[in-house]
């Protein structure tokens, strides 16, 4: 029996889905460190437009990312549901990503997960690294590595 | 067995012994009749192979087997220092050094025996006069050499309490025999094969006395064999039957004791022997201790990678842990202060105290980290003397302020970049001797390397008397790269054609050598220093040399600020890079090249203004007065205008992390009382 670790077994996955607008997306549960409501931002000069800044989480200074505008879509609206999720990659400091509302968290079979066909000039298309299907939605399965790089 | 948990330390303390080996022979080059260099030098060579020994690498035992052979030699005045054997020596120190890369890499020794190295030392070893005389001498006088001897029993010389102990035996009626113990070649860790040998005799018996000492038998300082003198009511047989019965013993043999007239003797002149004995205990006792105030902090990982640990003196820790316990005190007292809401006063007082108590001991946690320099630029005496050879120019390296502490980690790092910066002066500065000697200046080139505190930063200066960049060559090289254009070349000042070298891929040396030339070096420096938050400048006089001056923080993660407010935002800016706070008005400021700059007492500063720096907008009132922080950098000043001053604070310095902090002038940032973060200005950047 091959002791290979393939992905195509049946692996499941847990993901936190978000929603950002009106699109659900799956972020990997082992990556995320906390979630935090929405709170006051301390703006950072000189950075590119989606890093809004900097909060403090029990005396860690932790930079915030906003999905959207990674994403080239419209500033974020602050509602009583937005909020940040910290991560934690295991080569990156922590970061924050700014999101609508978190819905649940889902076990995902990583088999049953179809790779993107979008046209690959799309930046954003490469932020997702498969799309998983729950019940009826659609779940963007979000690849943190390409999000997160600079 | 397994020994590569001991990896770890293997490679700390080789590193040590061969740096230190390193030193100690420069010191013998220039002094070669100095007696405590060599001692110094024939027992770090010693302890040296035992290690190696003991982690099983053969080679290494070997090599520094026959440097220790050499040793012994010198000591005994058989051989005398000459220019052959220093170069010898640093070949074998050089091998070494490979040995234990290799080690490093791949926890294996490598496959280089070395073999011309050892035919070298052995032709040293042969050049030694009347071999058999100083033999003997030598065996006597050397208490902790290792030669294969034949111990026996009979030649054990008893202290004076041995004696007691035996009299006391014999009275008891128990027989008193001598036992040889002959441990196995090929084993490892004597002492330990030796310690249970002792154990298993003191299952029947007691040891009276041993030869080596017990002492030295524990320190494995014996070759294969040692002697017990046992008292026990068991048979012989018994006794040497247990000891065979301990793995890796290759045999026993033993007899009755007789008490001997000579050993007698010997008793009688032990006692004033036995001053000799107790001293090198003694040193060996300062030996094993030294290593135990260690506080290894060893990051948990298969390669030992780099040298995670710091070498702590039990001054400090005692500081601290005094510090300690204070603050456990003042907790105490809050606490009960806390519950007895009574008194206002007493409350205040104890926070006050508190306050104190943790600065204190913060300053003396960064004491505990801060590491001199001279760890690091030991090995440029050496490096500079084999590159003197390698370019056939003369130069000396004067170093001060090798005591100067930075950070452990700070002191890693600027270890490379200094290499590079003196082989630069010795290569590129330097001129050859006849030009020196045209132009007047000593034959031999001087380099000098200062380290010095200056205010919040250490300095460290490296300076030649070389003949200085030449700004024509840079510039030249800088068109013929395709950098800069003719015209470009033509208006730039000069300091920023001496910043061109630090550019990537950029030499002015005409031919890559071994030393220099592959471009690869300038930049390099300059990006490991700013990594640091530290920064490079150049000074450089055409004929005359070139200092490269290097500032690093003295990385405090609590600093003194004073905290602004620009923008309607809080940014705290390092108290000890402020001068002097102004008030002025409007009409202060003059322009200069179309720069704003403000007359003060005498001199012209130049102004910033620190909401066009960080895109706020002013919240500032154009009628009234502004408020500009004088700050200062080296002999540089510039005055920052801000909105207004809130006070001055003692913060706690946080990383941003590298994801965020694209600004080169926000170094941090801060959390305030109220959970509130302000970012910190560096302002030395601004400047």
């Amino acid at each position: 029996m091959s002791n290979e670790i393939s992905t195509k077994v049946n692996e499941i996955s847990q993901f936190i889905v978000i929603y950002i607008g009106e699109e659900q997306y799956g972020i990997d549960i082992r990556y995320i460190d906390n979630i935090v409501r929405m709170q006051q931002i301390t703006r950072v000069p000189k950075v590119p437009n989606y890093l809004k800044g900097v909060i403090n989480i029990r005396g860690e200074v932790i930079p915030v990312m906003s999905l959207r505008l990674k994403m080239e879509l419209d500033e974020d609206e602050i509602t009583k549901d937005t909020r940040i999720i910290i991560l934690k990659l295991n080569q990156h400091e922590p970061i924050g990503l700014i999101v609508d509302s978190v819905k649940e968290v889902v076990n995902i079979n990583m088999s049953e997960v179809e790779k993107v066909t979008f046209d690959t000039k799309d930046d954003r298309t490469s932020y997702v690294q498969g799309i998983a299907k729950q019940n009826e939605d659609l779940i963007s399965l979000l690849d943190l590595g390409t999000v997160l790089q600079e | 067995m397994d020994v590569s948990q001991y990896l770890d330390i293997f490679l700390d303390e080789t590193k040590e012994h061969l740096q230190n080996l390193n030193t100690q022979v420069l010191e013998l080059e220039q002094d070669s009749e100095n007696m405590d260099t060599v001692n110094e030098i024939f027992r770090a060579a010693h302890s040296l192979k035992g290690m190696a020994g003991t982690m099983g690498y053969k080679r290494m035992q070997n090599l520094t087997h026959d440097m220790e052979n050499v040793f012994s030699e010198v000591r005994t005045g058989t051989i005398k220092v000459n220019a052959n054997m220093i170069d010898v020596l640093f070949q074998c120190l050089d091998a070494l050094e490979a040995y234990l890369a290799a080690i490093q890499e791949t926890a294996d020794e490598g496959d280089n025996d070395n073999e011309p190295l050892i035919k070298e030392l052995n032709k040293i070893l042969e050049t030694k006069e009347d071999p058999n005389a100083k033999k003997e001498e030598a065996k006597e006088a050397e208490s902790k050499d290792v030669k294969e001897e034949a111990i026996s029993w009979t030649q054990i010389e008893f202290k004076p309490e041995e004696h007691k102990n035996l009299d006391a035996a014999r009275s008891a009626n128990k027989k008193i025999y001598g036992v040889s113990v002959k441990v196995q070649d090929s084993c490892l860790l004597k002492a330990a094969r030796a310690f249970l040998v002792f154990k298993a005799v003191e299952e029947t018996g007691e040891i009276i006395a041993a030869n080596p000492s017990i002492q030295e038998i524990e320190d494995e300082h014996f070759g294969s064999e040692f002697a017990l003198i046992v008292a026990s009511e068991a048979e012989l047989d018994t006794i040497i039957k247990a000891i065979e019965s301990v793995s890796e013993i290759a045999g026993a043999k033993g007899a009755i004791y007789e008490e001997t007239e000579e050993s007698k003797a010997n008793a009688a002149s032990d006692i004033a022997a036995s001053v000799a004995p107790a001293k090198n205990e003694v040193v060996k006792k300062e030996e094993n201790a030294a290593p135990a105030t260690k506080p290894s902090e060893k990051k948990a990982g298969t390669k030992p990678q780099v040298n995670r640990t710091v070498r702590v003196d039990i001054e400090k820790l005692d500081v601290l842990m005094n510090l300690v316990s204070e603050l456990i005190i003042a907790k105490n007292s809050l606490v009960s202060s806390a519950t007895n809401s009574e008194n206002n006063t007493t409350f205040n007082e104890q926070i006050e105290y508190l306050e104190s108590v943790t600065t204190n001991l913060h300053e003396s946690v960064m004491k505990v980290r801060m590491v001199p320099i001279e760890s690091v630029v030991n090995k440029f005496p050496r490096m500079i003397r084999d590159i003197s050879k390698k370019l056939n120019k003369q130069m000396e390296l004067y170093m001060t302020g090798e005591e100067t502490e930075l950070d452990r980690t700070v002191v890693d790092e600027i270890g490379d970049p200094l290499m590079h910066l003196l082989r630069n002066s010795a290569d590129h500065g330097l001129e050859s001797a006849e030009v020196r000697i045209a132009r007047g200046k000593p034959e031999v080139g001087s380099i000098f390397l200062d380290a010095y505190q200056d205010g919040n930063n250490v300095v460290i200066e490296v300076r030649d008397d070389g003949n200085g960049i030449d700004t024509e060559v840079v510039k030249n090289k800088a068109i013929e790269r395709g950098l800069i254009t003719e015209e470009q070349a033509s208006v730039m000042e000069d300091d920023e054609i001496i910043n061109m070298l630090f550019l990537p891929s950029f030499s002015t040396a005409k031919k890559v050598s071994d030393v220099s030339g592959r471009g690869v070096g300038l930049d390099v420096v300059k990006s490991k220093i700013e990594a640091l938050s530290g920064e490079v400048e150049v000074k450089t006089r055409l004929g005359e040399g070139s200092t490269f001056i290097i500032r690093l923080p003295l990385t405090l993660a609590i600093i003194q600020a004073l905290m602004v407010v620009v923008g309607g935002e809080k940014y705290a800016i390092s108290l000890g890079g402020i001068q002097t706070i102004e008030d002025i008005t409007a009409e202060d400021i003059k322009t200069v090249q179309s720069k704003e700059v403000i007359h003060l007492r005498g001199t012209v500063i130049p102004l910033i203004r620190l909401d066009q720096i960080l895109d706020v907008e002013s919240t500032h009132n154009p009628e009234e007065n502004m408020v500009v922080v004088i700050v200062k950098k080296g002999d540089k000043l510039a005055g920052l205008i801000v909105d207004e001053l809130i006070g001055q604070q003692e913060i706690v310095i946080k990383s941003m992390g590298k994801y965020i902090n694209k600004c080169k002038f926000i170094s941090g940032a801060t959390i305030l009382g109220d959970g509130e973060i302000a970012l910190i200005l560096d302002a030395n950047a601004l400047i």
